[in-house]
């Protein structure tokens, strides 16, 4: 059931990774194919942020690799993976705007660093694509006079400013409305379909998600739950990923942070 | 074991900073090609730190002054004074007292963003942008220090020596002939003097701005993390300037 | 935008800052010529002992200050200090067969040259050498030279006149040994 691998551009194998003891991936495999809208699931806390990191070369697995089109991310030099890098974006969950610098030239900022475009066409390109976001009207604002959902939106304007092949998104559709959600929702799916981009989509969001995602990931406790298409993970037969999807507080996964000790015991030893 | 493990982080600490250090070095010659991003940080170490140090400077010039007469006429040797204000502010106190200010205005400022920056994801941010952020924010930063320390520190020696400190109290206002304050510090004090000054505020500003730098860029993201970075800024470049004052003066003395 | 005053504000804070270095260079340390004039020329002289004379300090005629002591160094073959000073160009008329001393400011102040004119009418010029020199006091020497005279005079007071404007280098066993005067 894995997709066709000969259009893998990211490439997941064995992974490891652990901050000190607690140990977050325990060995997954996870291919992300070219041109489409792969979509990441799990509950809170399992790592899918970290996930996006370790694609992106920020952090280094413990053992296991990841490729990028057929390059080890982790094999290559500061200056070899800056070029990489090059070819793709990530939108962080906070948006992580650059607070010195207005709307405006936020967006212009990878243009300005990585381009020697005329000023017009620099003007012309953030427009448009604050436009596509629908903050043109903002493009005069600092990141502390927009809000959150706002920040996320210009966020995002800036990843697609370079055009890269794949973009990962970190929780897009989190502090959107409905409409600014739909409008994300069919960005999303328009740059795909039209520029042909890869899409990373990581969320808890499921019903949007299973939308417009051709492949979906479901990941929790370190290991891939289920993967497939947005109909078989629906159809799922995995007690786990049905209570994922069903949003139900008992069952195989866990609501609760890992903790050495029981709730009981936690609360006595206060007493003793 | 355990007394050993405050050693082994201070050296790993050290370590680090050193690594820190070459990596910036590394980044100057890139980041000088973009003169713009010089200029603006020149503005917020330099510009912005341009009031603090004009008063203090002015105000050592003048109790330096006073104090000094108070000495100086017992020996009837009045005239000397701007000999002595001259000579301990531009061996000592010029590059010490500016450096210290300059850690505490300048250096906290520069942690304090760079930590934040990193907090906020700033960094993470611009590194997958593939903008390398040793070259975009810290070599900069680096570099200003390092151009507004020696300039500071002279601008704060001639407040304290000539136009409001030393010599509007010793000659205005104790009425030390004007032709003998100066003719004084011209016998006495050499090119060589002025040299040894910039080469003392030239390596305080790399001490300070190599430490607001490291301690703002290793901090921990979170609140607590910035405001420990920002201490530490001022703690260790304060020690640092006095041990390499020493060191300085004992090799410039002659 | 606003980068246009922003450039124009560090280009102030930086003319400024070199401003302050070029004040303390020439109005402190005076690495400009000692005239107003600014033209000056050079002459050198040689002495046994320079005491503590630095470079920088005044040359003098009759109190008025009128060059500088540039450089100090040693012959040689001779051993003795050669010390170059600038005189200021407007004083063209000095003897060349002045004479120079090591003399001090005060009790303890600080030691700077003073020139006694003599009376050849061909004037000091650039590169011109002052034969005639007197050197530094040194403190030791002076209170080596006392003891002597001091001790000598006891068996032999006749003598003292004699003795004392050049000691002998022979003291008393029990004597302190002087330095050599020459
Ligand atoms: N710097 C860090 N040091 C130690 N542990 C960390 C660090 N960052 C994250 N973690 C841990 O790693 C786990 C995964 O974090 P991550 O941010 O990847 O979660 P996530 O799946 O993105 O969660 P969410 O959906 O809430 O954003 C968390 O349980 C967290 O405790
Ligand atoms: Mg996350």
């Amino acid at each position: 059931m894995n997709p066709d691998t000969s259009d893998t551009l990211v490439r997941v194998r064995s992974l490891r990774f652990a901050f000190g003891p607690r140990v977050i991936y325990d060995g997954i495999d996870i291919d992300i194919v070219r041109g489409k809208v792969t979509a990441i699931l799990g509950p809170s806390g399992t790592g899918k942020t970290t996930l996006l990191r370790l694609i992106g070369g920020q952090w280094k697995p413990s053992s296991g690799s990841i490729e990028f089109d057929g390059i080890d991310v982790h094999a290559q030099s500061r200056s070899e993976l800056f070029e990489l890098r090059k070819r793709m974006g990530l939108l962080f969950q906070s948006g992580a705007l650059l607070t010195d610098l207005t709307v405006f030239e936020n967006v212009a900022f990878p243009l300005r660093e990585h381009t020697k475009l005329p000023e017009s066409m620099i003007r012309d390109l953030v427009l448009m694509k604050l436009e596509a976001v629908g903050l043109r009207g903002a493009a005069a604002l600092y990141p502390e006079q927009i809000s959150g959902g706002m920040a996320r939106r210009v966020a995002l304007a800036r990843a697609i400013a370079l055009e890269p092949e794949m973009i990962m998104y970190d929780e897009p559709f989190t502090g959107q409305d409905p409409i600014s959600m739909g409008v994300l929702v069919r960005l999303i799916r328009g740059l795909n379909q039209a520029l042909g981009l890869t899409s990373v989509i990581v969320t808890h969001d499921v019903e949007d998600v299973l939308k417009i995602a051709d492949y979906v990931y479901v990941i929790s406790g370190g290991k891939v739950l289920d993967h497939g298409t947005p109909d078989e993970i629906r159809n799922s037969k995995s007690a786990l990923v049905s209570q994922f999807l069903n949003g139900e507080a008992d069952g195989p996964v866990s609501f609760h942070y890992k903790s050495a000790t029981t709730y009981e015991q936690d609360l006595m030893a206060g007493r003793a | 074991m355990n007394f050993l493990t405050p050693a082994t982080e201070g050296l790993r600490g050290l370590g680090r900073a050193t690594l820190f250090l070459l990596t910036i070095l590394a980044a100057i010659p890139g980041a000088l090609l973009r003169p713009r991003l010089i200029i603006q940080q020149i503005y917020s170490v330099g510009n912005l730190s341009l009031i603090i140090i004009i008063i203090s400077g002015s105000f050592i010039g003048m109790v330096l002054a006073l104090q000094g007469y108070r000495t100086l006429v017992n020996f009837g040797a009045a005239s000397s004074l701007g000999v002595l204000v001259a000579l301990s502010i531009v061996r000592e106190l010029g590059p010490v007292v500016t450096g210290l200010l300059f850690a505490g205005r300048a250096g906290t400022a520069l942690a304090a963003e760079i930590g934040l920056m990193k907090a906020t994801d700033q960094l993470a941010g611009m590194e997958m942008m593939a903008v390398d952020p040793i070259k975009r924010v810290i070599a900069p930063r680096f570099i200003a220090g390092l151009i507004a320390m020696p300039l500071l520190v002279s601008i704060f020696s001639m407040m304290a020596i000539g136009i409001a400190g030393g010599h509007a109290i010793g000659v205005e206002l104790l009425g030390v002939d004007d032709g003998s304050y100066w003719s004084q510090i011209n016998q006495s004090m050499h090119g060589g003097d002025i040299r040894d000054m910039l080469i003392k505020s030239s390596v305080f500003g790399l001490a300070i701005s190599w430490i607001a730098v490291y301690q703002g860029y290793h901090a921990a993201p979170t609140s607590e993390g910035v405001s420990r970075a920002t201490t530490s800024t001022v703690v260790v470049s304060s020690l640092a300037i006095l041990a390499l004052d020493f060191v300085l003066t004992a090799f410039m003395f002659r | 935008m606003q980068s246009r005053s922003l450039e124009l504000l560090v280009g102030f804070f930086v003319c400024l800052g070199i401003a302050a270095v070029f004040v303390l260079t020439f109005r402190v340390a005076s690495l400009d010529s000692v005239g107003d004039s600014g033209s000056s020329y050079t002459i050198t002289a040689k002495f046994e002992n320079t005491g503590s004379l630095a470079r920088g300090a005044s040359v003098k005629l009759s109190g008025v200050r009128i060059g500088r002591v540039r450089e100090i160094g040693i012959d040689p073959e001779t051993f003795q200090a050669v010390v170059s000073m600038e005189i200021d160009g407007s004083r063209n008329n000095i003897p060349s067969d002045s004479n120079l001393k090591i003399l001090t400011a005060g009790l303890l102040g600080e030691q700077y040259i003073g020139l006694e004119p003599g009376g050849d009418p061909e004037p000091l010029k650039n590169g011109s050498e002052i034969a005639f020199t007197q050197s530094a006091l040194v403190l030791e020497n002076l209170i080596g030279q006392f003891l002597t005279s001091f001790t000598q005079k006891e068996p032999s007071a006749a003598k003292k006149s004699e003795e004392s404007a050049e000691p002998k280098a022979a003291p008393k066993s029990d004597g302190p040994a002087p330095a050599p005067a020459k």
